[in-house]
């Protein structure tokens, strides 16, 4: 007799084809691409546009792209960059993004990049989680 | 450069943060879109709340 457990773990076997981080890792590098690959295009498609609507904007109040770190606070705050995958590599490679943030509107954009990045990695484990089928 | 007023910041962040939420938290569209309004709300809301509270403690 199947339990719910064995039911979670029998639909999982059965949805995982293939490599079984990659939408992980493609929805950490490209904000979508995880839940596009599992054919969630609607939710991928919100995603990708909140993720770089987010960063964009972000960038747009000349928020400050975390590159070296000098205290505890840098760290947290270059983790979460690194959430946004290669966007946060397109933008330094770009120059894009304020070294020193100098006026309160830059403030509000870092955060925003910060949690762009936190929320890109919160995708990116659902898509996981789809692609596992621990999440329907 | 992009110059949003706090308000209109706090809209902004809300209403991205609420879609991922709403997308992520929950597993049927209809949950998904009544969790995301919940989010949002209670980001906006508790940032009016908030600000009323700082505005009556610093008079």
């Amino acid at each position: 007799m199947a339990t719910p457990v064995n039911k979670i773990a029998a639909t999982g076997k059965g949805s995982q084809r293939g490599f079984v981080y990659l939408p992980l890792i493609a929805g950490w590098l490209v904000p979508g691409a995880g839940h596009f690959l599992l054919r969630k295009w609607g939710r991928g498609a919100l995603i990708a546009a909140s993720i770089v609507g987010m960063f964009v904007l972000g960038i747009a109040m000349h928020g400050k792209l975390y590159s070296s770190v000098n205290d505890v606070l840098d760290l947290l705050g270059l983790a979460g960059d690194l959430g946004n995958g290669l966007l946060f590599v397109l933008s330094r490679v770009l120059g894009l993004g304020a070294d020193q943030v100098q006026v309160t509107t830059a403030d509000y954009g870092t955060r925003f990049i910060v949690v762009a990045g936190l929320l890109n990695v919160i995708s990116a484990v659902d898509a996981h989680n789809l692609h596992t089928g621990r999440k329907s | 450069m992009f110059r949003p007023s706090h308000f209109a910041a706090v809209v902004l962040f809300a209403l991205f943060a609420s879609v991922i939420f709403g997308i992520t938290q929950r597993d049927t569209p209809r949950r998904m879109i009544r969790y995301g309004i919940y989010c949002f709300v209670l980001f906006v809301g508790s940032a009016i709340v908030l600000s009323w509270l700082m505005f009556l403690i610093a008079r």
